[in-house]
C-alpha cells in the first residue's frame, strides 16, 4: 500500500497542474484573442463609458425608461455586516428570493406588484414576469409583453406616440433559437439604450 | 405546457440517444488502452506522467489497491483545496483581494468539492479568487469526475471478466480519463460557451454607471473553462452564486440546451460502455431505457406542475406559470427540463431557484436525488449505482423462480447481495438521520428560509443533495453556520465512500467469478421485462424509504395551497 503513495502524489500534483493551470489559463488565452467582448463580459459602452454589460440587467426606475424584473439580490448592510439589505440588480452577489410557493411572503409582494401595475396600465393583464422575481436576481430580460405592457407609461414620459415605441418593441425582440429554444425576450438595457436614440434623433 | 416545450424535451431525448453510442464507443477505446486520434498529442503527456510516477501502465490493480490509491488521491485533493481556500489572500490571481475563507466552510467546500458534490454554503463571486476557483475547483471538478467514472470501469470490468483478480489500474484509468476524454470534451465545450457569451478573463470586476447613474460593480472571471467541465462532469458548482441562473453562467437558451446535453452525456455512454465491454450492447440499452423511463416521469410531471404554477398566484389572477425564481430566456420549459436534469444526473447545478418551485414540481428533484441518483446519475457514481439496483432486481427475480441469479453471466451471490443492499441503505440512513437531528436543533431549524412544510423540506433536500452528492439546495435556507457545514460534510463523504467501497468489494469479487454460460433457465437481461422489473424494484425501495418524509414536506404544502392555506414566518 505504501507503495501507492508516489503515484498518488504524482498523479494528483500533475493532473492539478494540467486541469488547474494550464487549461484555464489556455482557455483565457485563445478566448481573449478569438472572442474578446465575450470573454470579457459583453461590456456595453456609451460615449467611451461602460454602461453595463448585455448580459446583466440592471435596476431602472426612472418612468421613461423600460424596467426589468424584480430582483431579489442583497448587499452587506453598512451598519451592520452580518446582516444584509435589499440591493436589486447587485451583480456582486447574485441570487433569487428563494420564497416557497405557500409563503405569505410571496403572496403578498405579487399582491402589492400587481395592485400598482394594474394602476399603471388597466388596459392589459399584468405579465407574470413582471412581478416575479429572477432566479440570478440579474436577469437582462423581460417577455415582450412586459415590455409592450409599460408602453403607455413611456409614451407619456417621454411625449412620444404609442406606435413609434412599441415598434422600437418589436425591433428588439429576440426570437427562440432557430423558432425552438428558449423564449421570445426583449434585452432591458438595450431596448433602452434605443430608446434614448430615438429620443435623440 | 405547449407544443413547442414538448418539442424542446423531444429533441433533448432524441440528441441523448444519438450520441450515447458515439462517445461510448470513443470511450470503451480509451479505457481498453487503444489507439485514438488524440493520441499524437496526449500519448507523450501520459507515458511523462507514469514516468515521474513510477507506475507501469501494464501492471494492473486488485480492487482493494485499486480502492486504496482511490482514497489517497481524496486525501490529497481534499488537503490541496483546504489549504488554498484558508490562505487565497496571499496568493496570486485575487483581483477583488478576497480573504481566507472561515475553517467550517472550507472543510465543507473541500468534503463537497473532492466528492463531485458541489454543494456551496459561500457565494462565489464574493468569496474566493480566481486562483481558488481554477487550481482549487475547476482542477476538482475534473479528478472527482474522474474518480467517478474510473470506479464504474472497476465495476463494469468486474462483470466482464472472469477468473481474474485484477480490475484496472487506478492511476491509469485517471488520466486516461482525463487527458483522452475530458479536457479535450472540455476545450470546445468552453469555447463554444464564450463564443455564446461567457465571461474568461483574469481581469478584475468592472464598474459600470447606468443609465440612470447608479454603480454597478459586474463580477466576472475565468467561467467558461469552470462551466465546461461543471456540467459534462456533474459536478455542479457554480462560479457565482446563482450558479446556472447566472447569465454569465448560462447566457443563451443554446447555452442552456447544451449544459443539459453534457450533464447527461458521459453519463448515459457509459451504459453504452457497459454493453460494449459485456459482449452486448442491448445490455447497456436496457439499463439505458430503465432511466429513461424514470426520467420521463419525472420530467413530464415536473413540467406540469410549473406550467400549471402556483395556485396562490393564480388566484389573483396570474397566468403563464410559475415564473418566481426562473430566468426569462429559458422560460418554464427550459428550467424544467434543467431541473430534472441535473438531479436525476447528479449535477446539482440550477437554472431556476428550487426553492420557488411549486410544491409538486419541487418533489420532482428532491425524488430523483433520493432514489440515488441512478437516472443517468453523476458520471460513473450513477452508472455503479444504478448497477447495485440491478444486483437487487436480479436477486428479487431469482427468488422469485428459487435459482441462482445470473447477470450477464456472473452469478449473484449472498456476498454481492449484501454489499448492494449496504451500499443503498446508507443513503436514506444518512439524510432521514440528519434530517430528524437538525430538528431537534433550535439553531438549525431557525436557520429555514421559508415558514411552515417548506422550511421542512428545505432541511430535508439539504441532506438528500449533500448525501446524495448532488449539490443543488433549496437555497433559502442558511446552511452556513457550523452544525450544517460540519453535519453536511460527513452526510458528503459517507454518501460517496460508503457507496464506493462496497461497490468495489464487489467488483473484486466478480472479477473473480467463472463465467456461466447462459441456459434456457436464465432470466434475459436484456429485454423490456427485465426493464420493468429493475423500475419496479427502484421505486418500491425508494417509496418505502422516503415517502414518510415527502409526506411531511411538499405533499402537505400542496394538500395546504389546494386548500388556500398560507404560511406566514413568525
Amino acid at each position: 500500500m505504501l507503495r501507492e503513495i508516489r503515484p498518488a502524489i504524482v498523479v494528483l500534483v500533475a493532473l492539478t497542474l494540467i486541469t488547474g493551470l494550464a487549461y484555464p489559463l489556455a482557455m483565457t488565452g485563445i478566448a481573449q484573442v478569438i472572442f474578446p467582448y465575450q470573454a470579457n463580459g459583453s461590456m456595453i459602452e456609451r460615449d467611451g463609458k461602460v454602461v453595463g454589460s448585455a448580459l446583466i440587467g440592471q435596476e431602472f426606475d426612472s418612468d421613461k425608461y423600460f424596467h426589468g424584473r424584480p430582483s431579489a439580490t442583497t448587499a452587506p448592510d453598512p451598519k451592520d455586516p452580518t446582516k444584509t439589505i435589499a440591493a436589486p440588480y447587485n451583480a456582486d452577489n447574485s441570487g433569487g428570493s428563494n420564497l416557497g410557493p405557500s409563503n405569505k411572503a410571496l403572496i403578498d409582494r405579487v399582491k402589492d406588484d400587481m395592485a400598482k401595475l394594474q394602476k399603471e396600465n388597466p388596459s392589459m393583464p399584468v405579465p407574470a414576469d413582471l412581478v416575479t422575481t429572477s432566479a440570478s436576481g440579474l436577469d437582462p430580460e423581460i417577455s415582450p409583453e412586459a415590455a409592450l405592457f409599460q408602453v403607455p407609461r413611456i409614451a407619456k414620459a417621454r411625449n412620444l406616440p404609442e406606435d413609434r415605441i412599441r415598434k422600437l418593441v418589436d425591433d428588439n425582440t429576440e426570437g427562440r433559437w432557430l423558432g425552438l429554444l428558449g423564449e421570445p425576450r426583449v434585452n432591458v438595457l438595450l431596448l433602452n439604450l434605443a430608446l434614448d436614440r430615438l429620443t435623440a434623433g | 405546457m405547449t407544443a413547442i416545450g414538448w418539442a424542446q424535451i423531444i429533441l433533448y431525448c432524441a440528441i441523448v440517444i444519438a450520441i450515447t453510442p458515439v462517445l461510448g464507443a470513443y470511450m470503451t477505446r480509451v479505457f481498453n488502452g487503444e489507439r485514438t486520434w488524440l493520441s499524437p498529442i496526449m500519448r507523450p503527456v501520459e507515458i511523462a506522467i507514469y514516468k515521474i510516477a513510477g507506475v507501469d501502465e501494464r501492471q494492473e490493480q486488485h480492487a482493494l489497491i485499486y480502492t486504496v490509491g482511490m482514497l489517497l488521491f481524496h486525501v490529497g485533493g481534499l488537503l490541496i483545496l483546504y489549504v488554498l481556500m484558508r490562505v487565497q489572500y496571499y496568493l496570486p490571481f485575487n483581483p477583488e483581494g478576497q480573504t481566507a475563507v472561515e475553517q467550517g466552510l472550507s472543510f465543507n467546500t473541500a468534503m463537497s468539492f473532492i466528492t463531485n458534490t458541489n454543494w456551496q454554503n459561500y457565494a462565489g463571486e464574493n468569496t474566493m479568487s480566481y486562483l481558488v476557483q481554477m487550481l482549487g475547483l475547476t482542477h476538482q471538478n475534473y479528478l472527482s469526475a474522474a474518480t467517478g467514472i474510473a470506479l464504474a470501469l472497476a465495476l463494469i470490468r468486474g462483470f466482464a471478466r472472469h477468473s481474474v483478480r485484477t480490475v484496472g489500474n487506478f492511476w491509469v484509468d485517471m488520466t486516461r480519463i482525463t487527458l483522452y476524454v475530458l479536457i479535450p470534451l472540455c476545450v470546445v465545450i468552453a469555447l463554444f460557451y464564450v463564443w455564446q457569451g461567457m465571461p474568461q478573463t483574469l481581469g478584475p470586476y468592472v464598474d459600470a454607471t447606468t443609465l440612470e447613474g447608479i454603480k454597478q460593480h459586474i463580477a466576472l472571471g475565468p467561467v467558461a473553462s469552470q462551466e465546461a467541465i461543471k456540467m459534462l462532469g456533474t459536478n455542479g458548482g457554480g462560479f457565482f452564486n446563482a450558479n446556472s441562473a447566472h447569465p454569465f453562467e448560462n447566457p443563451t437558451a443554446l447555452a442552456n440546451f447544451v449544459q443539459i446535453i453534457t450533464i447527461f452525456a458521459l453519463g448515459a455512454a457509459l451504459t453504452n460502455v457497459f454493453g460494449r465491454m459485456v459482449g452486448n450492447q442491448r445490455q447497456g440499452w436496457a439499463v439505458f431505457a430503465v432511466m429513461g423511463v424514470l426520467f420521463l416521469a419525472g420530467v413530464i410531471t415536473c413540467y406540469a406542475a410549473e406550467a400549471h404554477g402556483n395556485d396562490l398566484l393564480n388566484a389573483l389572477g396570474l397566468t403563464g406559470g410559475n415564473m418566481e425564481g426562473k430566468e426569462t430566456r429559458f422560460g418554464i420549459v427550459g428550467s424544467a427540463l434543467f431541473t430534472v436534469v441535473t438531479t436525476a444526473a447528479s449535477c446539482g447545478a440550477v437554472n431556476a431557484m428550487l426553492d420557488s418551485l411549486t410544491a409538486i414540481g419541487g418533489m420532482v428533484p428532491l425524488i430523483n436525488i433520493q432514489l440515488g441518483e441512478i437516472i443517468v446519475g453523476g458520471v460513473g457514481s450513477g452508472m455503479y449505482g444504478m448497477l447495485l439496483f440491478v444486483i437487487i432486481s436480479i436477486f428479487v427475480a431469482g427468488l422469485m423462480v428459487g435459482r441462482t441469479p445470473e447477470y450477464v453471466g456472473k452469478k449473484i451471490e449472498a456476498k454481492e447481495v449484501k454489499m448492494a443492499m449496504l451500499a443503498i441503505l446508507v443513503l436514506p440512513l444518512m439524510y432521514l438521520g440528519w434530517t430528524a437531528v437538525a430538528m431537534m436543533v433550535p439553531s438549525a431549524v431557525s436557520a429555514m428560509g421559508n415558514p411552515g412544510p417548506h422550511g421542512f423540506t428545505e432541511v430535508l433536500y439539504a441532506y438528500v443533495s449533500q448525501d446524495g452528492n448532488n449539490g443543488s439546495a433549496f437555497a433559502g435556507l442558511s446552511a452556513n453556520t457550523m452544525f450544517y457545514n460540519l453535519s453536511g460534510a460527513i452526510a458528503m463523504g459517507v454518501g460517496r465512500f460508503w457507496m464506493i467501497i462496497p461497490t468495489m468489494a464487489i467488483a473484486g469479487s466478480l472479477a473473480a467469478k467463472k463465467l456461466v454460460p447462459a441456459s434456457a433457465g436464465t432470466f434475459p437481461t436484456d429485454r423490456a421485462l427485465f426493464v420493468g422489473l429493475v423500475v419496479g424494484v427502484i421505486v418500491i425501495v425508494g417509496g418505502l424509504t422516503f415517502f414518510p418524509a415527502l409526506a411531511l414536506g411538499p405533499i402537505v404544502e400542496q394538500l395546504a395551497i389546494h386548500a388556500g392555506t398560507v404560511f406566514a414566518s413568525n
